[in-house]
């Protein structure tokens, strides 16, 4: 099982991006995911500075993936597209069907978690289209996932998010210039301001939902570190963690322990919990609600 | 002169199809009762028969009767969804709505005369998208979310052979279509898997010292002082609290409402209009079709010299969410 870090859904300014990265090159990940995949007016880093990156990182071992925008509505959306799909060098996720047309049937490519990927039929034929990778979709469960895993081609790899505030809506929208009272076309870029989302509550103080431009993520973040025994037995290849503003390399850290059974899942939640912004949940995975958290009785016992 | 755009209305019911009709409408939408389409609800929809007396009715005064089916089939109920494909064929329907790659590559296969349209669940928003459909799939037609810019719309359609279908009035989905897991976040069930978004199972009212409050599995999503209209508790229209204020931080509850714009949409050359709202009752259908049945036509015939009539705005602002429309997306300063 291999271990990846999902784009970073978050702007921050350039030199903290880079630097986290240069953190990253050093930390225990397989697979590391570039780009920007929510807001076309986040350009601080420029299409050349992921490509910078990813050097970096492949130099340093890491396979790289450029993940492209999930929301493409403008002609200059779709250059950046067609610039991220040209590159002879690194693999592409695709987060559009637009970016899988432009893919297909000429290299191998992510099929990313917003395509809604949801049965073996439509896996089949974007792995047919050159898939060899794809991303289950946030709000799918382990019971929806198994006839899945049990039909798909040999050689497809199976990739999970395991971690991080779950990304469950995009919008014409921008929530946080709304907060601001702004326009989304004169946002000043307010993004900038909350590294790691803007916090939601309901009117009773209990956290909901995070604000992230023109995305929607969970307050909670998503945490299958419990479930890893039942994502290995499901022949899942691959971990996403989402990176946040804080401890991500921490979090990759104790994940590759317990991939490694270096340590329990038990005791690694358990140290977790500092570094989580909220509680968190993995009702999804169990076919729950995505904000419940199911106790895991192996854990307990571990 | 443009092509006549067409009117495409909701038919949550039988008798709100045959409504349409009467009324209007060129083409009426519908779902079977189950979760193949994304109006899934109880009491909603048709069964084989209803279905049957639907295209019976429709094509009689030579209107059209198009098939949702728009929901994403997963592994254990694929054959719900083919058999749906195989009997919208049967049933001489003049088009499905699917969103599910999967699934239309089945009824392109097997039924290679059925009309594919690509629903606004499938998340196309650009021209790259669409034309995706076309190429795989040959799909005719595709219904763009409400997210993109008229200029946007226009930029696409230049780019595409497909159809474009645009909404025009209803209820509206500030999230992009077939992209939002809030509803299954909150309750376990969404639109993409399920066909319902914040289900009315999942609702509970109760009256407080604070006010009446809605929620939804448990969640606060509104509390109303005495003197409030209430409104249903679609998660993203909620008030909550974001750094100490207080508002609809996502969505106020409006409608969608682009009657003024008919003179452009008609202009560029939009092939059809879509009418939202199979949960509403026949007697909305009713109201809204007819407004837009008249201004559609007035629209044609006056050209230029078309101005939309301030009854027609009256009547559509009493059918609309809290009395509030909006232009939504396409006009580029909503925020």
């Amino acid at each position: 099982m291999k271990l990846a870090l999902g784009p970073n859904l978050y702007y921050w300014d350039r030199d903290a991006q880079l630097k986290f990265y240069e953190e990253i090159a050093a930390s225990p990940v397989d697979i590391v995911y570039l780009g920007e995949t929510v807001c076309s007016r986040r350009h601080l880093m420029r299409l050349q500075d992921y490509l910078d990156v990813a050097e970096q990182l492949a130099a340093a071992g890491k396979e790289v993936v450029l993940s492209t925008q999930t929301l493409i509505e403008s002609e200059s959306d779709l250059k950046t597209l067609r610039r991220i799909s040209g590159n002879d060098k690194f693999r592409v996720e695709a987060n559009d069907m637009g970016a899988v047309r432009l893919l297909a049937n000429k290299v191998p490519f992510v099929a990313g978690p917003t395509l809604n990927i949801y049965s073996p039929q439509t896996l089949d034929l974007l792995a047919e289209l050159g898939a060899t990778r794809w991303v289950m979709p946030v709000e799918m469960s382990r019971d929806a996932l198994l006839p899945i895993q049990q039909s798909r081609r040999s050689g497809l790899e199976t990739e999970v998010f395991a971690y991080g505030r779950l990304p469950l809506a995009y919008s014409a929208r921008c929530f946080t210039a709304r907060h601001h009272n702004l326009q989304k076309d004169d946002c000043q870029f307010r993004c900038l301001d909350y590294s790691n989302g803007l916090s939601l509550k309901t009117r009773e103080g209990q956290p909901f939902l995070t604000l992230n431009g023109i995305q929607t993520q969970s307050a909670r973040p998503y945490n299958l570190i419990g479930e890893l025994h039942a994502l290995q037995e499901t022949g899942v290849d691959v971990l996403r963690v989402s990176p946040q503003a804080y401890h991500s390399g921490k979090i990759l850290q104790l994940f590759r322990e317990c991939m490694e059974q270096r340590m329990s899942p038990a005791l690694a939640l358990m140290q977790m919990e500092k570094l989580m912004p909220e509680a968190p949940c993995n009702g999804y995975w169990h076919g729950k609600p995505g904000l419940d958290f199911i106790h895991n009785d192996h854990l307990a016992t571990a | 002169m443009p092509p006549k755009i067409e009117l495409v209305c909701p038919a949550g019911s039988l008798p709100a199809l045959k409504t349409a009709v009467d009324n209007g409408a060129d083409c009426v939408y519908m779902g079977f009762r189950d979760d193949t389409n994304a109006r899934n609800f109880t009491g909603l929809n048709f069964d084989l028969a209803n279905a049957k007396e639907g295209v019976r009715y429709a094509h009689a005064k030579g209107r059209k009767v198009l098939l949702a089916l728009n929901t994403y089939p997963q592994a254990s109920g694929w054959q719900r969804w083919t058999s749906a494909i195989d009997n919208a064929a049967d049933l001489g329907m003049d088009a499905v709505i699917l969103a599910d790659p999967g699934l239309m590559q089945y009824a392109a296969k097997t039924h290679p005369d059925l009309r594919l349209h690509l629903s606004v669940q499938g998340s196309a928003t650009n021209y790259e998208a669409i034309n995706f459909y076309h190429e795989q799939f040959g799909i005719r037609r595709a219904v763009v979310p409400r997210v993109l810019a008229l200029a946007q719309v226009e930029q696409l359609m230049a780019n595409t052979p497909v159809e474009i279908e645009l909404f025009g009035f209803g209820g509206l989905c500030v999230m992009v279509e077939g992209r939002c897991a809030l509803s299954s976040y909150a309750t376990g069930e969404s639109p993409n898997t399920c066909g319902v978004c914040s289900p009315p199972k999942a609702v509970r009212w109760q009256q407080t010292a604070q006010g009446l409050e809605s929620r939804l599995n448990g969640i606060l999503i509104d509390r109303y002082d005495a003197k409030e209209n209430t409104g249903y508790p679609t998660l993203c229209k909620g008030r909550f609290e974001v750094a100490g204020e207080t508002y609809y931080a996502i969505e106020e509850p409006t409608s969608l409402n682009t009657l003024e714009l008919l003179p452009e949409l008609i202009g560029m050359g939009i092939s059809a209009i879509k009418i939202e709202g199979r949960q509403r009752s026949p007697a909305y259908v009713a109201q809204v079709t007819k407004v837009w049945r008249q201004a559609i036509d007035a629209c044609h015939r006056e050209g230029a010299g078309f101005t939309v009539k301030p009854a027609w705005m009256a009547e559509l602002g009493k059918l609309s969410e809290g009395q509030q429309q909006t232009l939504g997306a396409y006009y580029r300063p909503w925020k």
